[in-house]
C-alpha cells in the first residue's frame, strides 16, 4: 500500500508515467502482464476509474494491449516507442529548465558542457 | 442495475430557514461521489432526503425512479452512515453486527469480521463503552460490509485517528473495486479523499455550485505566477478566484477552461503555471465576502 500520488498533476497522468517508468527501467518486460486497474487503485488508494484512465492512455499509444477477459499486457517494442517519445520531450523537460537556471546563475556554456562531461564519466 | 439518483428542483425548509433551494442534479452510475460544502451548506439536509429521513418541501428526489420517503423498497437500498451520539447504546459490537446482518441482504459476514479485526474492535464490548473513534469505526464496518447499493458516509470518520481513516479509505477502494456500488462521501477532509472520488458535487448555501467529474473540475483550476504586470495583462479577462502579491510577484488562481493556445501564450510569457488541489479549489469557490482577509 502506498500514499496516493500527489505531485499536483492529474493522477491518471502519474499512473501512466509510473507504468512507463517500470517499462523503461525493465521491471515490466515486453509481453508481461501489467497489474489490473483494481490493483493499481488499491495500491495507490485512488478511484479505479482514474487508474483505468491512466492505463487507457497507454493502450491508445500502443504501449499496452488488452487481452479480453485476461488482462493488460506490455506491447512488443513498447520500450523503443517510449524511448522515442521521451526523447522528444527531453529538451523541453530537462534541458530547457537547466539552461534557464544556468542563465540565472551566469554559468557559461563551456562550464555547462564541462559539467555534463564530468557527470558522464 | 446501476444506481440513478435524480434531484429535481428540490427545496427544503427547516423552520424559517431554507436549507436547500431549487437544487437539481443527477448521479448516474455506481461511482464514488464526493459531496462537499461548507458548514451549514445543506449537505446533511440533502443526504437526509436521499435516506428517506425527510421529504422535500418542493421538488422531487428519485432513486432509481422511486421517491424514497416512507418507501420501504428504496430504504432497503440506501444506507446512511453518519456520526450519531451512541453514548446510550447498550448493545454490544457483536449485537450491532448481527442486527445489520438481519436487515441488509447483501451483508458479507466474513468481510465484516475481517474489518472488525483491522479496526481492532472488541466484539463483546457495549457500544457506549467504546471511544468515539471506535464507535465511528463500527459504523464504517457496518457501512462497508452491508454492501448496500447506495451507501452514504456523512462525516463517518469523526474521532477516527489518521491510521484508522487510512484503513477506511483503503478498504473502501478495494471493496468498491470488487463490488461497485453508489458511494457518497460527505466530508471536510477533502485532501484525504480527493483521489478516491470520481465525481464531485459542491453545494453552497443550499444551492448547487458545481457538479463535475473530479478530473474536469481540477483541469479548470490553474494557478498563474509571475511579474505582477504580466500576470495582470494576460489574465484580465479570466475568472480570478484568488490573488496574492509578494513584492513584484503576483499569483492568481483562475477557474475556467483555457484553450491550449492561451496556455502556451501564458507559458511563453515566462509565467509559471501550476495545478490547484481540490481542497484549495473548494476553498476559493465557496469563499464569500466577509470570510476574512
Amino acid at each position: 500500500m502506498c500514499e496516493p500520488m500527489n505531485d499536483g498533476r492529474p493522477i491518471f497522468v502519474q499512473i501512466a508515467e509510473h507504468i512507463e517508468n517500470e517499462i523503461l527501467g525493465g521491471s515490466l518486460e515486453e509481453l508481461a502482464q501489467v497489474p489490473s486497474t483494481n490493483q493499481f487503485a488499491a495500491f495507490y488508494k485512488i478511484n479505479p476509474a482514474t487508474a483505468a484512465k491512466g492505463v487507457n492512455v497507454l493502450v491508445n499509444e500502443g504501449i499496452l494491449f488488452k487481452k479480453r477477459g485476461i488482462g493488460m499486457f506490455v506491447a512488443e517494442h513498447a520500450r523503443e516507442k517510449l524511448i522515442e517519445k521521451r526523447k522528444k520531450t527531453f529538451f523541453q523537460d530537462y534541458v530547457a529548465a537547466m539552461l534557464r537556471e544556468a542563465e540565472k546563475l551566469h554559468i557559461e556554456k563551456e562550464t555547462l558542457i564541462q559539467m555534463i562531461e564530468d557527470g558522464q564519466k | 442495475m446501476t444506481t440513478e439518483i435524480k434531484v429535481d428542483h428540490v427545496s427544503l425548509r427547516l423552520g424559517d430557514q431554507n436549507a436547500l433551494s431549487d437544487l437539481s442534479f443527477q448521479l448516474k452510475g455506481d461511482k464514488i461521489y464526493g459531496l462537499l460544502g461548507r458548514n451549514g451548506a445543506g449537505k446533511t439536509s440533502l443526504l437526509s432526503l436521499l435516506a428517506s429521513f425527510r421529504e422535500p418541501t418542493e421538488g422531487t428526489v428519485l432513486i432509481n425512479g422511486e421517491r424514497p420517503f416512507e418507501n420501504q423498497r428504496v430504504m432497503n437500498n440506501v444506507n446512511f452512515i453518519y456520526a450519531k451520539n451512541q453514548n446510550d447504546e447498550s448493545e454490544t459490537v457483536k449485537g450491532m453486527l448481527e442486527f445489520a446482518e438481519r436487515y441488509r441482504p447483501e451483508w458479507d459476514a466474513e468481510y465484516a469480521s475481517k474489518l472488525v479485526k483491522r479496526f481492532k474492535l472488541p466484539m463483546d464490548q457495549k457500544v457506549k463503552a467504546l471511544s468515539k473513534g471506535k464507535q465511528s469505526a463500527l459504523d464504517v464496518v457496518i457501512g462497508l460490509a452491508s454492501r448496500t447499493p447506495v451507501t452514504i458516509f456523512d462525516e463517518a470518520y469523526l474521532g477516527m485517528d489518521a491510521p484508522a481513516r487510512s484503513v477506511f479509505y483503503e478498504e473502501l477502494i478495494k471493496d468498491y473495486a470488487e463490488h461497485p456500488r453508489c458511494i457518497i462521501l460527505s466530508t471536510h477532509l477533502i485532501s484525504e479523499v480527493a483521489s478516491l472520488l470520481e465525481e464531485v458535487v459542491i453545494i453552497d448555501q443550499g444551492k448547487l455550485l458545481v457538479h463535475e467529474p473530479v478530473d474536469i473540475l481540477m483541469a479548470h483550476g490553474l494557478s498563474i505566477t509571475g511579474p505582477a504586470e504580466t500576470v495582470n495583462r494576460l489574465t484580465s479577462d479570466l475568472r480570478v478566484l484568488k490573488q496574492q502579491q509578494l513584492g513584484r510577484t503576483k499569483s492568481v488562481m483562475i477557474y475556467g477552461q483555457l484553450e491550449s493556445l492561451r496556455l502556451s501564450e501564458l507559458e511563453r510569457s515566462g509565467l509559471e503555471l501550476g495545478p490547484i488541489g481540490l481542497q484549495e479549489l473548494f476553498i476559493y469557490l465557496t469563499e464569500h465576502e466577509g470570510d476574512g482577509e
